[in-house]
């Protein structure tokens, strides 16, 4: 440690024998930076909210941490959330949050950077300030860091609004440096005008939103009457940031190779950003568009310099769907011919059904182990797949599982989720019909009995700029009664029923996800009640208590004539101003709406980048177009 | 139908490698050593042999390792290498690819020894009595504590092959590695029920040497 008086470390390493898992707090992991902390002139703190094992592997966090630290007047450190029993003896032992480079107090730093990847880390975010000693509400801020808000769930910061100074929308690269900058000038000049200036600063020309530069005003319905700025010379509303050269941005190109284990242990290279094959329920699909391709050129320099920085064994090729790479193929044989022999394998998540991602598979495969096949459906019946724009059809599935089991596979995963508009039971039955045609497939072509079918289901959660933003989410009791009804189609199925295993989760952690990305400002005092009474970790199922939500929003929404439904299962009219009407993702709120409308005739649309433009309003909001590698090579 | 997976040729050369875990890093447990010795003899260029079927493992095992939370400048493993390289280079490579608190001390071409015994440090501070609780301990034929953790008894009597008050705070000891394993915080345990000044909570352990007698 650079200067170990300034840190915590001799406090903390006694508490750290007490602990599970202490070694995931020490820090000192190869690719590290650990910078001198006075040559630098602005501080960064950055945050995944969450343990260490999940936020380390974070995609966003490993990016900006390197972008962050390569100026020499900047430095970046990271933080995690701390598990409870280390947070119980920090708070009885004084031990303030710290970093894990320096183990400095995260206090020290000019700004606290967090990435939500879900709604569920805003009780980890509270437990997190706490423990730094940071005032939980923004307004009562004096010199403390500035906590800033990034990632996808930021698309509607709304509920957690009143804890944080500023918020980045879409991706960060640029963004977060340009913030930097602006904090350094700010601090150069002597810090004019307070912590008031620096927010007004950053809020000009929407590089962020500044939650505390706005009112919002209800009606008596409950609705919200208007979102506007309060002050003069703010935008009246903020849009996201777009890369639109991924091939400059080639991060991360030495990501800190993690001591204790994570998630994911591998070395990920994002081969492209974006997604338009307009699933309507995906909202990474619909807030990261357009398209755009990392070149094979840029991608196979990464994966070289990646695992020579790391040590690494596997390699994920990252994206929203991977095998629409434009030159999926080539890269597939490049990279398949250069790492042949080697113990190196390659993965390709989020893969859509069709023969030719198997093929693709099987040629990955071939350099290394071997993973489980998983396809994502989505919908159960032909009907449900046109409303969510998921362009599979069941003989699409039951070629592609002929492929995998003629191919020696024994088994196949699929994902489906519950709770979709307009879903019936009979679309439930339909995902066991199919099952039971996969697993009738697969004992065909394979000659054997074994074969079996995971069907893995997700309980589908209303997201702010999609299609679906202004759907009924289903209440619990009608998840957990459509999975009840698939369970018993499978047990009914004689024949097939005990080849199908069934994985699902219980509809109530659901409700919460769904409350809070739509939810307004008013539900900032609901979850501080649920902070207070003992909730973090809400996303780990032995400590998320749907009680303890319940009872902070009976007592927190009850008075403003409220509840959870309100915010879950209400659908919502064209009319309404929804809480994140003033944040741009770029989509043009009628081409949105009428999506949503196709949606209820179970109408599709095409692809953009092979069928021509549907006029979404992305590109010529941001001055671009998609970058398909093909077309640039 | 089904693939074959390829067999893998047996290794060149077996190197053991004497190795130290310090400072912060004590905290690692030995899948984190391993998690991070694979990655840094990827990072270093050293052609790892490794194990024949459908998920090929590199060819390395480890020699009783030191529990989580406790140093060691004794930690011993056996690496199988696909191609000769000089013991010495391989130590070299590696400390120039591994973090800080990780440390090669020694490399020889050799096979795995079976240790009988293993020296512990104890730093336990200041304790007045502790001479006499370990004569004491050392002259009972039977001491009993209990691993609250697994919920279970352990006699850790047999095991103490011999225990000595070096002065300044310090206790050595060299425990037989048997089964079930008597571990040095267990003697600890034993010493602090004959004396109740000693507090567990702060002693330090480090690893010494292991012995074949």
């Amino acid at each position: 440690m650079s200067d170990p008086a300034a840190g915590v470390w001799g406090e903390l390493e006694p508490l750290l024998a007490q602990v599970v898992r202490p070694v995931q707090y020490v820090g000192g992991e190869v690719n590290a930076v650990q910078k001198p902390w006075e040559s630098a002139r602005v501080r960064l703190a950055l945050m995944y909210p969450d343990t260490y094992a999940v936020g380390q592997p974070n995609q966003g966090l490993a990016i900006l941490y390197e972008i962050l630290n390569e100026p020499e007047w900047l430095l970046a450190e990271r933080t995690f959330t701390v598990w409870p029993d280390l947070a119980a003896l920090m708070r009885a032992h004084g031990v303030p949050q710290f970093t894990w480079e320096s183990h400095r107090p995260v206090r020290d730093f000019d700004v606290l950077g967090v990435s939500f990847g879900t709604e569920l880390g805003y009780t980890n975010l509270l437990e997190t300030l706490d423990l730094a000693g940071i005032p939980l509400w923004q307004r009562d801020r004096v010199g403390e860091p500035l906590v800033v808000g990034g990632g996808h769930a930021m698309f509607n910061p709304e509920p957690v609004a009143p804890f944080l100074d500023a918020v980045v929308l879409g991706d960060g690269e640029e963004a977060a440096l340009e913030l930097a900058r602006r904090v350094r000038d700010w601090k150069a000049a002597g810090s004019p005008g307070g912590r008031d200036e620096l927010l007004l600063r950053l809020s000009q020309g929407g590089l962020a939103y500044i939650p505390s530069f706005y009112d919002v005003s209800y009606r008596e319905d409950g609705q919200i009457a208007s979102i506007r700025p309060n002050r003069e010379g703010v935008p009246s509303s903020v849009g996201k940031h777009t890369l639109s050269d991924l091939d400059r941005w080639p991060y991360p190109k030495r990501p800190v190779v993690p001591i204790a284990e994570t998630v994911h242990e591998r070395y990920s290279v994002e081969i492209f950003r974006g997604c338009t094959r307009g699933c309507r329920f995906c909202q990474a699909g619909m807030i990261t568009r357009p398209v755009r391709e990392r070149s094979l050129v840029a991608i196979q320099q990464m994966v070289a310099g990646g695992l020579a920085a790391t040590g690494l064994d596997e390699v994920g090729l990252l994206s929203l769907s991977s095998a629409d790479h434009s030159q999926i193929r080539e890269l597939a044989t490049a990279l398949v011919g250069q790492y042949q022999g080697s113990q190196i394998s390659l993965s390709l998540p989020s893969t859509r059904v069709d023969a030719f991602n198997l093929t693709l598979a099987e040629q990955l495969s071939r350099s290394g182990r071997r993973t489980g096949l998983t396809f994502a459906p989505e919908g159960g019946s032909q009907r449900l797949r046109a409303v969510i724009n998921k362009m599979v059809t069941e003989d699409d599935l039951l070629r592609t599982v002929t492929t995998a089991f003629e191919s020696g596979w024994r088994s196949v995963k699929l994902y489906f989720m519950c709770g979709l508009p307009t879903e019936t039971d009979a679309d439930m039955v339909a995902i066991a019909e199919l099952a039971g045609k996969v697993i009738e497939v697969g004992r065909q072509v394979s000659g054997r009995r074994d074969v079996g079918c995971t069907i893995s289901i997700g309980g589908f959660v209303p997201k702010p700029h999609t299609s679906f933003q202004w759907a009924s989410q289903a209440s619990a009791e009608t998840v957990d009664h459509r999975l009840q009804v698939l369970k018993e189609a499978v047990m009914a199925d004689r024949r097939h029923g005990r080849a199908i295993n069934l994985r699902w989760a219980s509809g109530k952690p659901g409700v919460v996800e769904g409350l809070l990305s739509r939810g307004d400002r008013r539900l900032a005092p609901v979850i501080e009640r649920v902070w207070r009474g003992g909730g973090v970790f809400d996303g780990w199922r032995e400590h998320f208590s749907y009680e303890r939500w319940e009872s902070a929003c009976a007592a927190e929404l009850e008075p403003l004539g409220l509840d959870i439904g309100w915010y879950t299962t209400r659908e919502r009219q064209r009319e309404e101003v929804l809480p994140w009407s003033h944040l741009e993702a770029g989509l043009d709120p009628d081409w949105l709406w009428q999506d949503w409308q196709d949606a209820l005739v179970a109408a599709e649309v095409e692809d953009c980048r092979w069928a021509g433009c549907n006029d979404c309003g992305v590109c010529p909001l941001f001055g671009l177009d998609i970058q398909l590698a093909k077309e640039a090579s | 139908m089904r693939r074959q997976p390829e067999q893998q040729p047996p290794p060149v050369l077996r190197l053991l490698l004497r190795y130290a875990k310090r400072g912060r890093l004590r905290f690692a447990s030995h899948r984190d050593f391993a998690r991070v010795l694979e990655r840094a003899l990827r990072r270093a260029g050293i052609p790892m042999a490794y194990s024949s079927g459908f998920s090929p493992h590199p060819r390395i095992s480890y020699l009783n390792s030191a529990p989580t939370g406790m140093a060691s400048e004794a930690e011993w493993l056996e690496l199988g290498l696909a191609a000769e390289v000089a013991p010495d280079e391989v130590a070299d490579r590696l400390n120039a690819a591994l973090p800080e608190d990780f440390r090669v001390l020694e490399a020889v071409v050799g096979r795995r020894p079976e240790f009988t015994t293993s020296t512990w440090l104890l730093d336990v501070g200041q304790v007045p009595g502790l001479a006499d609780a370990v004569s004491e301990l050392l002259a009972a034929d039977s001491a009993v504590v209990r691993r609250e953790a697994k919920d279970r008894d352990v006699e850790v009597r047999p095991a103490i092959v011999k225990m000595e008050v070096l002065g300044d705070g310090k206790l050595e000891m060299t425990l037989r590695i048997g089964s079930p394993l008597v571990r040095p915080d267990d003697v600890a345990q034993a010493l602090a029920r004959r004396l109740p000044a000693l507090n567990l909570q702060p002693i330090s352990y480090t690893r010494v040497s292991q012995n074949l007698d």
